[in-house]
């Protein structure tokens, strides 16, 4: 009996002996492959990235990762979803090459934005969201503010129906709360209410609760289960997010610290390239950032192109 | 060391060989420091690591106060909370202090009775059949993650309270529920374990006396067992404070203070977790967060003293 646990434990160690030696093995080899890549830039890509950042952007920067390591067979592309201040930190730190944010790394306290090189990768456009049951489509700018800072409680005011209104926000931390109180409120601060981070969430709050109204990207508007509000008359589209006239959007930046170079410039290149840019942005609920006749800097200042 | 081994040698030659095929003593010797060593390591990385933990924590939450100079006293006393708003930022974290407790006093309220009544069931009342069933029912609850806990919270549970008892259903009370059932397997089990190790003589004596069943319980092996009953809503207590995931489901993180047990509320945990991944490292907002950490960490460790106070009792 002894003898067999004995045998039993000293395989369990080898196990585990030989997993350490092979995660170790695997992480110092492809720093190894990263740092030669440095030399010969004209050779095949080969090496490790790690993407870190915007969860909201996670799905969209894996999707195209899966593309790009189907065509580069010795990359190796790892993209974590931590969130907008995880993806900056991170960066900024080095622990990551890449770091995605759906904010400015100017508004985010703490990171030396001037030390990291914003590359605007997609776009996205978001609008208010409203129960379908309430019975309006369409919201003029001021009276949103007035819902989202509650001096407004009740729909029928607006002309919908007698529901008190609920509403859904967004952590204060979050980009896309900063997004909508800057573009959608002006700058006002939102009263309390129904706090969600997921946007699945808060659209099954949204259509599950008489007189809720939230903020939900575009790409969640794909069935009758909420209603998307036009503000002061203008629909909320792909084309007037592009044409400048509809003010509720965002960049999903990457930032590199300093200049991107080899692998993370190669990917970032990818992202750019009209085939990320036209098809699997457009699959993923984004807009395509080469698309866009108006430009925004941190400020949100907005200038034609 | 040479010594021994001299002593040994002429022990060896002493002995008649049956005896020395045995292991020698020397191997078992070896064997018996080896275990030492590692038993002491154990027990090394186990304190370094609490220490360790408790030291990052308390310099990481300390920050906020030190170096971004929010105020202890607004911390914990105002109702504010608003570290976004870049001219007058407040930091007034009393409504999720509140909420912490407002759920975790009602989970306890709700799971202590349910849970004492299932040990007295299961050791009383029917110990062979009762328990049969009860165990397995009880690991099982243990085995559900959080996250499902959350999941079906707002899939059944908020809509059923919307529709039923009122308000939005994101509330204290839902959070309530959910907690409940989720420290139900801790105050169960520790309680269980109190009730059967009563010894059989204080309920041989009470009998004896012409006791019925249901007043032996109620005079004799409830309040023999108290202290040990009081730990296992104590440890319950300390679970529900600290779980986030399925009270964050369900509660609508709401920054207001809750009126009424149909307001949505927030917790400290469920904060960080909503703000953790927004913020960056060394922020203000970060370093509020790990603040609340630090008043977790505080609580936890007074809920340890408190269940160290509760055996202490029963010793005596």
């Amino acid at each position: 009996m002894k003898s067999y646990k004995k045998i039993g434990l000293a395989l369990t160690l080898a196990a585990l002996m030989v997993l350490v030696a092979a995660c170790g093995g695997g992480a110092s080899t492809d720093k190894n492959e990263g740092l030669s890549n440095k030399d010969s830039k004209n050779a095949e890509l080969s090496g490790s990235l790690t993407v870190s950042g915007s969860s909201a952007m996670q799905p969209l920067v894996a999707a195209a990762a899966e593309e790009f390591m189907a065509e580069n067979p010795n990359v190796d592309v790892q993209v974590n979803a931590g969130g907008s201040g995880t993806g900056l930190s991170q960066v900024a730190e080095g622990s990551v090459q890449i770091g995605n944010s759906d904010v400015f790394a100017e508004e985010k306290e703490g990171i030396p934005a001037d030390q990291l090189v914003d590359h605007k990768v997609a776009v996205v456009g978001m609008t208010a969201a409203v129960n379908p049951k309430v019975g309006i489509k369409e919201i003029k700018k001021a009276d949103l503010i007035k819902v989202f800072t509650g001096k407004i409680t009740n729909w029928k005011e607006l002309g919908g129906a007698d529901q008190k209104i609920v509403l859904v926000n967004r952590p204060d931390s979050s980009g896309t709360r900063a997004v909508f109180n800057k573009f959608a409120l002006d700058g006002a601060t939102p009263a309390e209410g129904i706090t969600e981070d997921s946007s699945n969430t808060v659209k099954k709050i949204i259509n599950e609760t008489d007189g809720a109204v939230g903020y939900l990207a575009f790409s969640y508007f794909t069935d009758d289960s909420v209603t998307p509000l036009a503000i002061d008359g203008v629909e909320p589209t792909e084309e007037n997010v592009q044409s400048g006239h509809f003010p509720i959007w965002a960049y999903q930046h990457s930032y590199t610290k300093g200049e991107a170079t080899d692998l993370a410039k190669a990917f970032l290149d990818y992202l750019m390239s009209d085939d990320i840019q036209n098809t699997l942005l457009k699959e993923q609920g984004y807009l395509p950032v080469t698309k866009m006749k108006v430009e925004r800097d941190a400020e949100g200042n907005q200038k034609d192109l | 060391m040479t010594y021994f081994r001299g002593v040994w040698c002429i022990m060896e030659k002493l002995e008649p060989a049956k005896d020395r095929l045995l292991k020698s003593k020397k191997n078992w010797l070896d064997g018996e420091i080896r275990g030492r060593i590692l038993v002491i390591l154990c027990a090394v990385i186990m304190i370094s690591a609490t220490i360790s933990i408790t030291i990052f924590l308390g310099s990481k939450g300390l920050q906020s106060f030190i170096k971004n100079g929010v105020s202890l006293i607004e911390f914990i006393t105002s109702t504010h909370w608003n570290p976004t708003n870049l001219a007058k930022p407040e930091y007034g974290a009393l409504p999720f202090i509140f909420g912490s407790f407002a759920v975790t006093l009602l989970s306890a309220l709700v799971a202590a009775p349910l849970g004492i009544g299932g040990a007295i069931f299961m050791t009383e009342i029917a110990p062979s059949w009762g328990r049969k069933i009860l165990q397995p029912v009880i690991e099982l609850l243990v085995g559900i993650p959080s996250v499902v806990y959350g999941f079906i919270g707002l899939t059944i549970l908020v809509p059923f309270i919307r529709e039923h008892v009122g308000g939005l259903g994101f509330s204290l009370l839902s959070g309530t529920i959910v907690l409940s059932i989720m420290i139900l397997p801790t105050v169960t089990t520790i309680a269980t374990d109190a009730m059967s190790s009563l010894p059989k003589n204080l309920r041989e004596g009470s009998y004896a006396l012409g006791a019925t069943r249901w007043q032996t319980i109620r005079k004799v092996l409830i309040p023999a067992a108290l202290p040990t009953l009081l730990t296992a809503i104590v440890l319950g207590m300390a679970r529900a404070f600290g779980e986030a995931l399925a009270v964050q489901m369900v509660i609508g993180n709401v920054r207001d203070l809750p009126t009424s047990l149909l307001d949505a509320s927030a917790t400290l945990t469920t904060i960080i977790t909503l703000n953790m991944g927004h913020t960056t490292y060394g922020s203000v907002e970060n370093n509020t967060l790990w603040s609340m950490g630090l008043i977790l960490l505080i609580m936890s460790f007074a809920f340890i003293l408190l269940i160290r106070y509760l055996s202490s009792r029963r010793k005596m």
